[in-house]
């Protein structure tokens, strides 16, 4: 398989740290995470709620900021980023798939997709080529006109998902991407997610789910803001299951 | 701003948020729509009460005298005085430049008129030509005294039109005939009426030349009238009016030694003055009228900025997920606002529009007293569209930039 040999780090990680103020208390979230993702894994970051999974996933997104520790995304450090320049990063380089969807209610499906690549600045008639494409690879291409509310939680998971790779970003970032769907479904948004692994995509998960996490290929595992174990798994296929 | 891209977008938006722009525009288009009606019936008030009062000459001064009440130069008070021609020609050849008609009056009071067997008791105003415009009279038959007339002293007499119709019976045309004065035979030269009632038409006019020598006043007259001429508005008119009573005042006080405390010896009647009254009232309705429409505007741009603010915080999750996939700041708060200024840039000259259709089509059908032609000036309609426009981007900017501020995280996460 092609994400086993030789090829670059994409995600570089030292010594994060991260802490809240709450109140008068800080917070230690992070407490000093080192961690490396080449091109191409699909990783899955497990751990109990409090763990600090989201939070390292928000700064791996750069919605979220880290007080010390470096980062590096292709070899881009990501530090001291203004908003302007978060944001064309966030645009360039990432794609995200929320828990909660977060699709546009009053977009249908296909401007949904084609919204990133408003940001970037690409014209409507190559945007809505671009989507549609993207909507036909999640299988949902007759569904383009439909409003989210229309559509089941599987469908705006996968428009969510297709919005995400509209942009080609290097990495995509989902934060419990089957938090809100039953297990069938779940399976099937797996397995849509392995077949964008098997095309060469990196891919990180945040999941508290065993199984889920057992259908990509490394787990590393979080507790107190610390890495306590960080192995390669047996990935099993979501359409076993299905 | 001519982005097409984000004029795509902003339609869209609005497309599939009909409510809340509907919302937005009403209260738009209505604060607009009032303050349009608002100040047209203030202008018609102003219109109708104008014409109201259009119908007397309202520039005209008039200038007689009563016994002095005050000790001056060892004079005692009570004295009685009389103006004369001297004075007449002073102040016309001074104040030529504002004067636009002007007439010495010599007044014989109760003299007795008569023609063939028909008398009466009328009273005889010794005149100049500008008198008959002074007082608005007009002519039914003949002409009226002339220059020619005060020059020769001409025994020539106009008639008012209730003289002529007690002394001439059975229609007789009265021009060329002789009526008599006191006893001394006048030529009629022609019959006037006056709008201003039956007491002005039962008088006649001779020249004032002529009133002094046959009725023996020397050179007194009676009565100074002046009209001024017109000025480009009413409050030059006032201050000139004002300051040709001030001169005429001081040269009479000086001229026939009168104590410059004296109140009592010059009467002054100045319909100007009366005048201003009626225009301090306008002014007074114009002001109030100006004063709802602005409160209606204050209230109109709270309203917007009540709706931009519920607007943005209805957003934020979507601007969170715009921030997420990439949007920048930047381009949050310009979407916002476009739509914003947008919004209510349609909505303001839609309810210009109306306003001024309402006043354009029932306008003219209102015709009561004091409402006439209620219009409206278009500027200053212009003007509040486009301060209620900067006032609902004002409105929408400081709630769409605290929103481009938050995190996406922030913004995201799940209540």
């Amino acid at each position: 398989m092609p994400h086993n040999l030789n090829l670059s780090i994409m995600i570089e990680i030292k010594d994060l740290h991260k802490s809240y103020q709450m109140g008068s208390n800080s917070l230690h979230v992070l407490k000093g995470i080192n961690f490396n993702v080449n091109e191409g894994e699909l990783v899955s970051i497990m751990g109990s709620s409090g763990s600090g999974k989201s939070t390292l996933l928000n700064i791996l997104g750069m919605l979220d900021e880290a007080d010390s520790g470096s980062y590096f995304l292709d070899n881009i450090p990501i530090k001291n980023l203004n908003e302007k320049i978060a944001a064309r990063y966030r645009n360039k380089f990432l794609g995200f798939i929320f828990q909660s969807f977060n699709l546009i209610n009053y977009k249908n499906a296909l401007d949904n997709v084609a919204m990133p690549l408003y940001y970037q600045g690409i014209k409507r008639k190559e945007r809505t080529d671009k989507a549609l494409h993207y909507l036909e690879k999640v299988g949902l291409a007759d569904w383009a006109t439909h409003l989210p509310n229309e559509l089941s939680g599987g469908q705006k998971q996968r428009v969510a998902i297709a919005r995400a790779l509209a942009s080609e970003p290097k990495v995509l970032l989902a934060d419990e991407p089957t938090g809100a769907l039953d297990t069938k479904t779940s399976y099937e948004v797996m397995d849509l997610i392995q077949g964008i692994n098997d095309e060469g995509k990196t891919i990180l998960i945040v999941t508290h789910e065993e199984d889920i996490a057992h259908m990509t290929k490394r787990i590393v595992n979080l507790k107190d803001g610390l890495i306590i174990d960080d192995g390669i798994v047996e990935q099993v296929r979501a359409n076993s299951y299905v | 701003m001519f982005n097409i891209e984000r004029w795509q977008e902003i339609f869209e938006t609005i497309r599939k948020n009909k409510l809340r722009t509907f919302l937005t525009g009403l209260s738009v288009a209505s604060g607009i729509f009032i303050l349009v009606i608002l100040l047209g019936v203030g202008q018609g008030m102003q219109n109708g009460i104008a014409e109201e009062f259009e119908g007397d000459a309202s520039n005209s001064i008039w200038v007689w005298t009563r016994p002095t009440s005050v000790e001056y130069k060892g004079m005692n008070p009570g004295r009685f005085f009389s103006m004369t021609n001297e004075d007449f020609d002073f102040i016309h050849k001074t104040n030529e430049d504002v004067i636009e008609y002007e007439s010495s009056r010599v007044r014989i009071w109760n003299a007795t008129i008569s023609y063939k067997k028909e008398s009466g008791s009328y009273r005889i105003e010794g005149v100049f030509p500008g008198f008959q415009f002074i007082e608005n009279q007009s002519m039914v038959s003949g002409r009226f005294i002339n220059q020619n007339d005060i020059d020769e002293k001409g025994k020539i007499v106009t008639l008012g039109r209730k003289v002529k119709e007690a002394l001439f019976k059975n229609g007789e045309d009265p021009i060329g005939k002789y009526v008599k004065l006191n006893d001394i035979p006048f030529k009629v030269v022609g019959v006037y009426t006056d709008k201003g009632g039956e007491r002005e038409e039962e008088q006649v006019s001779i020249p004032s030349t002529t009133a002094q020598q046959v009725f023996n006043r020397g050179q007194n007259i009676n009565n100074l009238s002046y009209t001024l001429k017109p000025e480009k508005d009413f409050e030059t008119a006032v201050a000139k009016s004002e300051e040709f009573v001030a001169s005429i005042t001081r040269y009479l006080k000086n001229k026939h030694v009168i104590a410059p405390t004296d109140d009592r010896a010059i009467g002054i009647g100045n319909s100007l003055e009366q005048a201003k009254r009626f225009y301090s009232l306008i002014f007074m309705i114009k002001a109030f009228f100006w004063w709802v429409g602005v409160c209606t505007i204050i209230a109109g741009v709270v309203g917007v900025s009540n709706i931009m603010l519920i607007i943005v915080k209805e957003r934020t999750k979507e601007i969170g997920i715009r921030k997420a996939i990439g949007a920048l700041p930047s381009s949050i708060i310009g979407m916002i606002l476009h739509e914003a200024i947008f919004v209510t840039a349609i909505a303001g000259f839609t309810g210009l529009i109306f306003g001024l259709i309402l006043l354009e089509i029932v306008g003219p059908m209102v015709k009561t007293d004091f409402i006439s032609n209620p219009s409206v000036n278009f500027n200053i309609a212009i003007t509040t569209v486009f301060i209620l426009i900067i006032a609902g981007a004002l409105a929408g900017f400081f709630p769409a930039w605290r929103a481009a501020k938050i995190k996406p995280i922030v913004a995201l996460r799940d209540e």
